[in-house]
């Protein structure tokens, strides 16, 4: 395991190291002004300020309420309806035709609306993640309930199961991979949603803010420090919430492998 | 009286717009506690048969009698144990897998609990009530299957083929077990292989059916004392006169 760590964090660095080399060499290139394409020897320290100011903790806690807000509808709504998409047919006939004309339409498309309804600031951004995450949720928990292995049912009816309890011990956590990988998809889609919907429609506060603000004030350099932000925080909700939650369920029983390391 | 009683069963399936006669006519009965296992080769309908007894399919024609009344769907005075190890909730540990039907009875925690490693116990997993089915062999996978069936107190245990994915080892060492569980629960139990050794080997009765359509050849009561020497002249004996049937 350790030996494994060490293999992948030698992989990281070669490949951070590498990306980093070819900044460098487009910032120097004179392709653009310093302005434009700065040095990371510019972009570290004004990351290195942001942090140690503590404004960007106050961006990415904005950030993460309206997402996690947005999210935790999506999954109220799209979790039981997806499980009912996959148990009744009428459900299935009533909702798909929606789902597919609906999921297709990209979430900031929907960023004007949002904003003649909600005005400017976290509820347009809120309904925004919640379009952008509902679909997947949706469309995988349906999916699972599809997929459970139809032994599984034979067995729990041959034991007398049936109606609620076959769904609430069976078939939810028989289709538990797939509800968990519609989450890991929605939450993948919420930050391109709040992200985008925030240089819009937020005022004074977010990561999407700050990186359209920065345009503003020709601060090319703030704006490459938030977006390595961004990528930070996204590896850290995968490493910390969905490997997490993947290893002690469907990973400890099996169901899936989980990624190592 | 027979335990389960077959009266001319007949099942009749479309496929592709062809109908099918999966079973003709079968009729037979079962003793309460006795062993009875069918034989036969793919496509007897053997898997057919087991379904209805276990309510899953009903039958187009003629009825099954289970204590004397009239077979309807499932129910839990049946405990089925399916061939693919996948049977198993991979969710569920070994002893919360065998507790399942428990549940549904509606057996408070702590009698659940005890229950499920009283049985589990029997087919010697005392150890092993805290892993999940991922963990364990194919061979262990198959006993907590087999504890499941039995720790809700079915009269009647329905087995189809359980052991014919696992090695010839390990087979030979879950027939033993097998036949050791029944000896000590006394279930009446209805057993579909296509292994004639192990019919000879497990059984107080061997059904033989043959294919297009599904009907019973004859049966051959195995008279041979437990525990079965599956070397002896007289089990090759038996042996020999199953397969002259099929």
């Amino acid at each position: 395991m350790s030996r494994g760590l060490a293999r992948f964090f030698a992989g990281a660095v070669a490949s951070f190291g590498l990306a980093a080399v070819v900044w460098e060499a487009f910032a120097w290139s004179g392709l653009f002004s310093p302005a434009l394409s700065p040095s990371l020897r510019v972009i570290v320290p004004t990351l290195v300020g942001m942090v140690s100011s503590g404004m960007i903790f106050l961006h990415i806690g904005y950030t993460l309420y309206r997402i996690l807000w947005g999210l935790a509808l999506a999954l109220l709504l799209g979790i039981p309806v997806g499980l009912l998409m996959g148990r009744f047919k009428a459900a299935e006939r009533f909702v798909l035709p929606l789902v597919s004309v609906l999921s297709p339409i990209p979430s900031l498309a929907w960023v004007p609306v949002f904003i003649l309804w909600f005005g400017l600031g976290d509820a347009a951004s809120i309904a925004l993640v919640f379009y952008a995450a509902t679909f997947p949720v949706v469309l995988n928990t349906w999916t699972g309930v599809r997929s459970v292995n139809r032994l599984w049912i034979r067995a729990a009816q041959a034991m007398g199961a049936g109606g609620a309890d076959l769904f609430r011990k069976v078939v939810l956590p028989g289709s538990l991979p797939f509800v968990i990988a519609g989450f890991r998809q929605a939450f993948a889609r919420s930050w391109i949603a709040v992200v985008g919907g925030e240089m819009i429609a937020a005022t004074n506060w977010g990561l999407g803010w700050v990186i359209f603000d920065s345009k503003e004030f020709l601060r090319a350099d703030m704006m490459l420090g938030t977006l390595i932000v961004i990528g930070v925080l996204g590896v850290g909700f995968e490493r910390l919430v969905f490997q997490q939650l993947e290893r002690r369920t469907v990973g400890r029983w099996g169901m899936v492998r989980t990624a190592k390391a | 009286m027979d335990q389960i009683e077959l009266r001319a069963v007949s099942f009749e399936y479309t496929a592709n717009g062809r109908r099918v006669l999966a079973l003709s006519d079968v009729a037979f009965g079962v003793g309460v506690s006795e062993f009875v296992c069918v034989v036969g080769r793919s496509g007897c309908g053997k898997t057919t048969l087991l379904n209805i007894l276990a309510g899953f399919l009903t039958p187009t024609k003629g009825e099954v009698l289970m204590d004397g009344k009239t077979l309807h769907g499932r129910g839990l005075d049946r405990g089925v144990v399916f061939q693919d190890f996948a049977q198993l909730f991979p969710w569920r540990t070994a002893q919360r897998n065998v507790e399942f039907g428990l549940e549904m009875k509606g057996v408070p925690r702590d009698e659940r609990a005890a229950t499920a490693r009283r049985f589990l116990t029997l087919v010697g997993l005392d150890k092993f009530t805290g892993a999940y089915p991922h963990e364990l062999s194919g061979g262990m996978q198959q006993r907590v299957a087999i504890a499941r069936a039995l720790a809700y107190n079915p009269s009647v245990l329905l087995m189809d083929e359980p052991f014919a994915a696992l090695d010839a080892l390990t087979r030979e060492d879950m027939q033993r077990l097998l036949a050791d569980v029944w000896r000590e629960t006394k279930k009446t139990v209805v057993y579909v292989t296509h292994n004639v050794a192990e019919a000879v080997y497990l059984a107080d009765r061997i059904v033989i059916m043959t294919p297009h359509p599904g009907t019973v050849k004859s049966q051959i009561t195995v008279t041979l004392r437990r525990p079965r020497d599956p070397l002896s002249i007289e089990f090759l004996e038996y042996q020999k006169r199953v397969v002259a049937d099929l």
